[in-house]
C-alpha cells in the first residue's frame, strides 16, 4: 500500500507551497523596483552621457577586446602556477609552525617570522621589491621576466595567508582523533597525513577557496612590473584612444573568471552545513 | 606464572591532583579484568597511562616483562600492541568503516592493502557489520560506531584490550550488541581490561574484578568476592548506591 499524506499533512503542505510562491513574488517585485530606482538615479545624473561614452563605449570595447583577451590567458596562466605553488608552499609552512619537536624549533621560528612579514607586507611593496629588486642583483641564473617575478611575489605573499588558513585546519582537528589515531600505534607523520590532514583540509576549504579567489584577482597587479596581462593591454588601449572602456572590459572579464570558483565555494559551504546538520540528527 | 601485563607503583598526578596513587595490579593472559569505580576515581586516567596517553607520574608498567613505561621508548611499537577504544568511539570521520580498520593494520604493521580489506571484511562479516563496510561513521547508530571501533581496535591483534567506558554513551539495546561483541572476543581469548559501570556485565564477564577508590585499588578479587561480600566500607557504599540506582 502506498502512503497518502492525511488532509491535514497536504493542507500544511499547500500552505507551505503558498508561502514560498509569496515570497519569491515578494523578491521578484522588490528587486525590480530597486533596480528601477538604480537605473533613474544613474540615468538622471548630470554627467550620465559623459560617463557612458568614456566608459561604456560599445565601439572601443569591441576594439580593445581581443588584446584583453590575450592579456586574460596570461592571467590565468600566472593563476595556476602560482595556485599549485601556493599550496605546496601554504601547507610546508603550516606543518612547519605545528610541529612540536624541540629539534624543529629553527623552523618553527622561521616559518613564524615569515608568516608575521609576508601577511603585513601590502602585496604591491613586495610586487615592487621582488620585481625590481632581483633584477638588480643581476644574478643571471634567475630569469628577469616580469612575469616569472611577478609570480614569484604573488607565490611569496599568498602561501603566508594559505598557510595561516591551513594551520587554523589543522589546530582545529578535535585532539581525540589524534589520540586515537596515535592509540592505534600510528606515528606523528602517519596521523598527520592520514587523519589530522583530509579532516583539516575538509574544514578549511571554504576559506581556502577564498583565497584563491582573491589570488586570481590579485594575478592582475603583475602588471605594474610591465607583464602584458589583462589590466596591462586594457592601458595600453586606453592609452591609444583616451576612453576608459578597456579598462570595464577587463574588469568584466575578472568578474566572469571569479564566478565559477564563488559560486562553487558558496554551495561547498552549503553542503558542509547541510553534512554538520545530519550529524546532529544520526 | 608470568603475567602479561603488570603495573608496579603507578601513580599519576595533574599539578596537584594526585589522580592514582600506587597502583599496582597483574592482568593475566586471556584474562578479563574489570575495573569498577565511581566517576572520578581514576579508572579513566588508569585506561590512559596504560597505553601511554598519559605520562606516569611514578611506577612502571611491564607488557610481557620489558618495561614499557621506560623513558624514550618507541611509543608507537608499544601502543601497537594495546588495541584501545574510547568511550566517545573517536572513529575517523573521514574515512569509511573499512578504511578506518584497515589504517593500522596497513600503516602500523605494513601490510598490503589486499590482505587488511580480506581480514576486516572477514571480522565484519563475522560480527554481522559486513553491509557497513563503505559506509561512513556518521551514518552509523551508536551502537554500531562503537563495534566498529572495537573492531578496529583488534585488527593489528593486539596483546591487551583496553575498553574504556564502552557502552557509557549508548542505550540499552546498543549497549546489549556491544556487550555481546566484548563476550565474543572474550572467548576468544583476548586478554581485556574493561572500565564500566555495566555491573551485570561486569559479573558475566570477568575473571577478577577491581575497585577503584580515590586513586587507589580498594579492593580487587573474583566477581563473587566484590559483588557478594565486599569488605571495605568504600566498596559497600557503591555497591549500596548503585543498587538504589537500579544497576545492580
Amino acid at each position: 500500500m502506498t502512503y497518502t499524506p492525511s488532509t491535514l499533512q497536504q493542507q500544511r503542505e499547500d500552505a507551505k507551497r503558498r508561502a514560498s510562491r509569496r515570497s519569491t513574488a515578494i523578491a521578484l517585485l522588490s528587486t525590480l523596483i530597486f533596480g528601477a530606482l538604480l537605473t533613474a538615479i544613474v540615468v538622471n545624473a548630470q554627467g550620465f552621457t559623459a560617463v557612458r561614452e568614456s566608459f561604456f563605449n560599445w565601439h572601443y570595447a569591441q576594439k580593445a577586446f581581443p588584446r584583453i583577451f590575450d592579456g586574460i590567458l596570461l592571467n590565468l596562466r600566472v593563476l595556476f602556477i602560482a595556485e599549485f605553488f601556493v599550496l605546496i608552499f601554504g601547507l610546508a609552512l603550516a606543518i612547519a609552525r605545528t610541529t612540536t619537536s624541540p629539534v624543529l624549533y629553527p623552523l618553527r621560528l622561521v616559518a613564524t617570522i615569515y608568516t608575521d612579514i609576508f601577511r603585513g607586507m601590502p602585496l604591491l611593496l613586495v610586487l615592487f621589491l621582488v620585481g625590481l629588486g632581483i633584477p638588480g642583483l643581476r644574478l643571471s641564473y634567475v630569469p628577469n621576466s616580469a612575469v616569472f617575478l611577478g609570480t614569484v611575489a604573488l607565490v611569496l605573499t599568498y602561501s603566508a595567508y594559505v598557510a595561516e588558513v591551513i594551520r587554523a585546519g589543522i589546530e582545529g582537528v578535535n585532539p581525540t582523533q589524534r589520540q586515537a589515531a596515535r592509540a592505534l600505534g600510528l606515528s606523528h607523520t602517519q596521523t598527520l597525513r592520514h587523519v589530522v590532514l583530509p579532516q583539516a583540509f575538509r574544514n578549511v576549504t571554504p576559506p581556502l577557496l577564498n583565497d584563491l579567489v582573491s589570488l586570481q584577482k590579485d594575478s592582475g597587479l603583475i602588471s605594474v612590473l610591465g607583464a602584458v596581462d589583462a589590466i596591462r593591454a586594457a592601458g595600453i588601449e586606453t592609452a591609444q584612444s583616451f576612453n576608459f572602456t578597456p579598462y570595464v572590459v577587463a574588469g568584466g572579464l575578472f568578474v566572469l573568471l571569479t564566478i565559477p570558483l564563488t559560486r562553487y565555494t558558496d554551495w561547498l559551504i552549503r553542503r558542509q552545513d547541510r553534512a554538520q546538520k545530519a550529524q546532529g540528527v544520526f | 606464572m608470568s603475567h602479561l601485563l603488570e603495573l608496579k607503583g603507578v601513580r599519576k598526578t595533574f599539578g596537584e591532583n594526585l589522580v592514582l596513587n600506587d597502583i599496582s595490579l597483574n592482568f593475566a593472559q586471556g584474562s578479563a579484568t574489570v575495573i569498577i569505580g565511581a566517576s572520578g576515581s581514576g579508572k579513566s586516567t588508569l585506561m590512559r597511562c596504560i597505553n601511554l596517553l598519559e605520562e606516569l607520574s611514578d611506577g612502571q608498567i611491564l607488557l610481557e616483562g620489558s618495561d614499557i613505561s621506560a623513558y624514550g621508548i618507541n611509543l608507537d611499537s608499544v601502543r601497537g600492541k594495546i588495541g584501545s577504544v574510547f568511550q566517545a568511539f573517536n572513529l575517523f570521520p573521514h574515512l569509511t568503516v573499512l578504511e578506518n580498520i584497515t589504517l593500522a593494520p596497513r600503516l602500523v604493521q605494513g601490510k598490503s592493502k589486499e590482505d587488511a580489506t580480506l581480514q576486516a571484511i572477514s571480522l565484519l562479516k563475522r560480527f554481522g557489520l559486513e553491509d557497513k563496510a563503505d559506509a561512513y561513521p556518521n551514518l552509523l547508530s551508536g551502537g554500531q560506531q562503537q563495534r566498529v571501533a572495537i573492531l578496529r581496535a583488534i585488527a593489528t591483534e593486539p596483546k591487551v584490550l583496553l575498553l574504556d567506558e564502552v557502552t557509557s554513551a549508548l542505550d540499552p539495546v546498543l549497549i546489549a550488541e556491544v556487550l555481546s561483541l566484548i563476550a565474543e572476543l572474550k572467548a576468544d581469548g583476548i586478554t581485556m581490561i574493561i572500565s564500566t559501570h555495566e555491573m551485570g556485565f561486569a559479573k558475566r564477564i570477568a575473571d577478577s574484578v577491581v575497585f577503584l577508590s580515590g586513586g587507589v585499588v580498594c579492593e580487587s578479587g573474583s566477581p563473587q568476592e566484590i559483588f557478594d561480600s565486599p569488605k571495605s566500607p568504600e566498596l559497600r557504599t557503591f555497591l549500596a548506591a548503585l543498587h538504589d540506582a537500579g544497576r545492580l
